[in-house]
């Protein structure tokens, strides 16, 4: 599997966006060699707003872009998107759907040295409960150029959320991106794993090792949050004893709400990984907040198999 | 295309049929941002019936200038101007707040022809009159961005990000109006919260500043014209004004911010806005001339 980095693929594609269509505007707040809109300033100079530390300001500014027919990304780290800018969106850009993006970058535990204050553990719950919000997270690299594509194309708000880090290659570089489906990534009988960003990832890992222990797991990347085809889900299960979430979230108003709301009422075990309701921490690597969150491949094997265990205890197989 | 008048009579014509109106939509017994609508009546009949290009048999004409209300919590003298230059018919401002109505109780785009922005909570439509100040700028508009914003307002954080934008990206297609009217929703704001000086303030942050009564039609309308010529910053026009403006019990008075009329004082207030605005004197309650 090759590996890219999701923000640098954005960066390049919002250059490509900018070429192909004069409406795309670009907004950023400071950060522009980390979310990687330095590209897209160094091409189209005249369509790049500086916009200072100021991300209320730069939210508010490109509603005001918005309404003359531009189609801004505002930029910054997720946890100021989603949390400074938080009124502003739902006020400015979600009641009147406005046409704005909302690109949260370096999610999750991804800025892994900087600590809690520059970590979002809560920024998918957070844009999720604002009516009119479309909240989308993709995968890997191909997928967030895919996804950047679609939401320009698309009229209305949209968060999207990135990592900082690699990513391994998990969605093929020419699969459509549409908007509200998810993906089987993986085939397998007995237990579904619904994973989101960089968890997906982590989930096919998983995957792989259970095929020795004979658990045939499937794997679906749920990329659109909101709005997300609850069908479309419950078809993803068919057949399947028991059903994992995976998340680099809160497990309160992330992939876990969407997937045990889907499945309410349906019977099925549910084992979700993801990030209790704590906080992060500064660590050395990425890899040592993954082990303490319990955000690994390992930790949804150990779900997979609880799920396996109480199915067994139930009198069924596997 | 909205035909303008330069008439200064006829102006302050306008401004009386639009604090009538304002009367009109508070009417007895249920509250209403009286006291805000009522100062910034002058200035928003000077830019509505004077100086914006608009045209309310099309809404959303390119090429048209825009006004945002900041303070958006004074929705209810913006929907008087909109019905008296007709976006949509009179009888509509007897709706507001209504369930179901298309005068919300701020100013809400997807609800009311002419509305351009959501605004509401404070601080936000500066910022948003930024941002299509610069879209229009990039499409080679003449365009200009009119917003009125609230001394209370002024508190919010934002605003002050607003005015570093505005001169940091040369807006001066730009022109912001501060209608200082001395009261905060509680009380004055001298004695409460005092955010100024505004003129020191905004001169820093580097807009052109000039300073008027904020009801005297002349005066707003050489401020209007000396902005448009103003190149390379945004004008703040810090516009002196009396809360309550034009309804002598409510003048001055923080208890007519977001306030409510018994029966006698809504037909006193009927009485005297009834002969500035050339409407019918004997009561409120008749029809719109």
């Amino acid at each position: 599997m090759s590996v890219q980095n999701p923000r640098e693929v954005y960066g390049r594609t919002l250059v490509e966006l900018g070429r192909e269509n004069l409406r795309v505007v670009v907004l950023e707040a400071d950060l522009g060699k980390s979310t990687m809109t330095c590209y897209f300033e160094d091409a189209f100079p005249d369509r790049f707003f500086e916009m200072g530390i100021g991300e209320a300001n730069m939210a508010s500014f490109a509603g005001g872009l918005s309404l003359t027919g531009k189609i801004p990304f505002v930029n910054s780290f997720a946890v100021f998107a989603a949390g400074r800018a938080y009124d502003q969106i739902r006020q400015g850009i979600c009641i009147p759907r406005l046409n704005v993006k909302i690109v949260g970058s370096s999610a999750g535990l991804s800025d892994f040295g900087d600590g809690s204050s520059h970590q979002s553990v809560e920024d998918v719950a957070i844009m999720r409960a604002i009516p009119n919000m479309t909240v989308l997270v993709p995968a890997d690299a191909n997928e967030t150029r895919a996804m950047t594509r679609a939401i320009a194309a698309y009229d209305g708000p949209v968060y999207m959320r990135l990592t900082r880090n690699d990513l391994p290659d998990v969605v093929p570089a020419d699969a459509p991106f549409e908007m509200g489906r998810p993906r089987v990534l993986r085939d397998g009988g007995d237990v579904v794993v619904f994973a989101m960003g960089q968890m997906v990832s982590e989930a096919l890992r998983a995957a792989g090792e259970l095929d020795g222990r004979g658990i045939s797991t499937r794997v679906v990347n749920v990329s659109s949050l909101k709005p997300v085809d609850e069908d479309a889900l419950r078809a993803a299960a068919h057949g399947v004893r028991g059903i994992v979430t995976a998340e680099e979230h809160s497990l309160i108003g992330g992939l876990a709400s969407v997937i045990t709301f889907a499945f309410r009422g349906q019977g099925l075990p549910v084992r979700c990984v993801g990030i209790a309701d704590v906080f992060g921490q500064s660590a050395h690597s990425y890899r040592e907040l993954q082990e303490a969150y319990g955000l690994t491949a390992g930790h949804i094997v150990s779900a997979i198999l609880e799920i396996a265990a109480s199915q067994r205890r139930a009198g069924g197989q596997p | 295309m909205m035909t303008l008048t330069r008439d200064v009579a006829a102006l302050d014509r306008i401004a009386a049929r639009l604090r009538w109106h304002v009367v009109q939509m508070v009417g007895v017994g249920q509250k209403g941002h009286l006291g805000g609508s009522c100062s910034a009546a002058d200035v928003v009949a000077a830019l509505y019936f004077a100086k914006m290009r608009h045209d309310p048999a099309n809404p959303d004409w390119p090429d048209r200038d825009r006004f945002l209300l900041s303070k958006g919590h004074s929705a209810l003298i913006q929907y008087a101007a909109l019905a008296e230059s007709g976006y949509f018919p009179l009888e509509a401002v007897t709706t507001v707040k209504a369930f179901g109505s298309i005068l919300q109780g701020h100013p809400d785009r997807l609800s009311t022809p002419g509305i351009e922005a959501n605004t509401g909570s404070l601080g936000q439509g500066i910022s948003i009159a930024c941002g299509m100040a610069a879209g229009l700028r990039i499409d080679g508009r003449a365009s200009r961005v009119y917003c009125i914003l609230g001394d209370g307002e002024m508190a919010e954080g934002q605003v002050w990000e607003a005015a570093h934008t505005a001169p940091i990206h040369g807006l001066d297609n730009l022109v912001a109006i501060l209608d200082n009217n001395g009261l905060m929703a509680t009380a004055p704001i001298a004695q409460r919260y005092d955010t100024g000086p505004y003129p020191e303030k905004w001169r820093a942050f580097g807009w052109h500043v000039c300073e008027i009564n904020g009801h005297d039609i002349p005066a707003i309308l050489d401020a209007l014209d000396a902005a448009e010529q103003r190149r390379g910053m945004p004008t703040m026009i810090i516009a002196h004004t009396v809360k309550g403006s034009g309804i002598s019990f409510a003048e001055h008075r923080p208890e007519f911010h977001n306030g409510s009329f018994t029966a006698a004082q809504f037909e006193g207030a009927c009485r005297e806005l009834a002969g500035p605005a050339a409407m019918p004197s004997e009561s409120g309650t008749g029809g719109l001339a």
